[in-house]
């Protein structure tokens, strides 16, 4: 099933014409999406490093969730609007980015490894709880997390370069199929 | 405003005449390689920053006394500062005409300095000064002026790619 007609549509409304021509709201949304790294991401690696033993070891893990967790669900929630507006402004060039495809794969695996640490390890916290340095599952998933955000980081940024876009072709094989993209099949290349 | 008003136009012809900026801005993949590791050491300062202002605040982390927590967060600010200052010298280095005559990288840099300076004086000072020893309404003030000199330098360094 491919979401490309769906995109297509969207790409028509008039709210995702507007974002996309505007002067400054598309900068904007984008600053906001950018520097809320910061706060979601920032608290995130922070709590990583701490379920490492890296950093802040003789903080409680709980309350390391306790008391940064909001601020970090507050950040993921600024991140998840202004990322989806900015789908919303450029919704088929994204669809079919490399990039784009490569950065939502990394974000489901990072939403994967979240739910099993709090389904595992994290349910057994209160015997670790003031460890410097945590078990071996619990930094597993400290130093996915760390890796798996560090790649949608990567993937996020590369979505602005047009190097693997669909109406830059030839591209290698691999590259259109990941995208997506509609190539015409005789003469095409 | 911008830095040209510093007169350094010898110094940014001879940045951008040498071998180091033109190999960056003539290769496709090293600006973006660079960038991308510019932003995760943002995401990292971000992080460190974020600790000690949100404690200054009154919220974040409780259990451990803020000096504790300051000295803690410390090498990471440091480790990512010093990541950020070479990963942006190349960045500036690769086009140094255009960020010479930016307003946004005069902002950023002026943020930048000041930022710096303040985190390892008034900032450090207050909050290695022990417990009750500085009144919560200076510990506040502390930290809305570190977020707002680092979100000087963040907002500034992004609208460095939306003008010109």
């Amino acid at each position: 099933m491919s979401l490309l007609p769906f995109c297509q549509w969207l790409a028509e409304t008039p709210g995702s014409i507007a974002l996309h021509e505007s002067l400054f709201m598309y900068p904007l949304v984008e600053s906001a999406h950018v520097l809320t790294l910061c706060l979601f991401l920032g608290m995130a690696i922070m709590f990583d490093l701490r379920l490492l033993g890296f950093a802040l070891t003789r903080v409680p893990i709980t309350e390391m969730k306790g008391r940064l967790g909001p601020w970090m669900i507050a950040g993921f929630v600024v991140m998840v609007i202004t990322g989806a507006l900015l789908f919303y402004a450029i919704p088929v060039r994204s669809y079919q980015s490399v990039w784009f495809r490569g950065k939502v794969i990394a974000l489901i695996l990072a939403g994967l490894n979240a739910f099993v640490f709090h389904a595992t390890i994290d349910r057994r916290v209160a015997q670790w709880d003031l460890d410097p340095v945590p078990p071996p599952a619990a930094r597993r998933a400290g130093a996915a997390s760390l890796i798996l955000w560090a790649v949608v980081v990567v993937a996020g940024r590369m979505i602005a370069y047009n190097w693997f876009d669909c109406d830059k072709q030839p591209q290698p094989h691999a590259v259109n199929v990941f995208a997506g993209c509609v190539v015409p099949p005789a003469g095409g290349r | 405003m911008n830095l040209s008003m510093l007169n350094l136009l010898p110094f940014i012809e001879w940045t951008a005449s040498s071998s180091l900026s033109h190999a960056i801005s003539t290769s496709t993949w090293a600006f973006a390689v660079i960038e991308s590791i510019h932003l995760l050491a943002l995401s990292v300062i971000g992080g460190s920053v974020l600790m000690v202002d949100l404690r200054l605040l009154g919220f974040g982390i409780k259990t451990q006394t803020l000096e504790k927590l300051a000295r803690d967060v410390q090498p990471w600010f440091l480790c990512s500062w010093t990541v950020m200052i070479v990963t942006g010298s190349l960045l500036f280095v690769s086009e140094p005409q255009k960020l010479y005559y930016s307003t946004p990288f005069a902002v950023k840099m002026t943020c930048l300095l000041l930022g710096t300076i303040f985190a390892l004086t008034v900032r450090r000072k207050v909050s290695l000064a022990g417990e009750g020893q500085v009144s919560p309404i200076v510990m506040k003030l502390v930290a809305l002026v570190s977020l707002t000199l680092w979100f000087g330098v963040g907002a500034g360094g992004r609208w460095i790619g939306f003008s010109g």
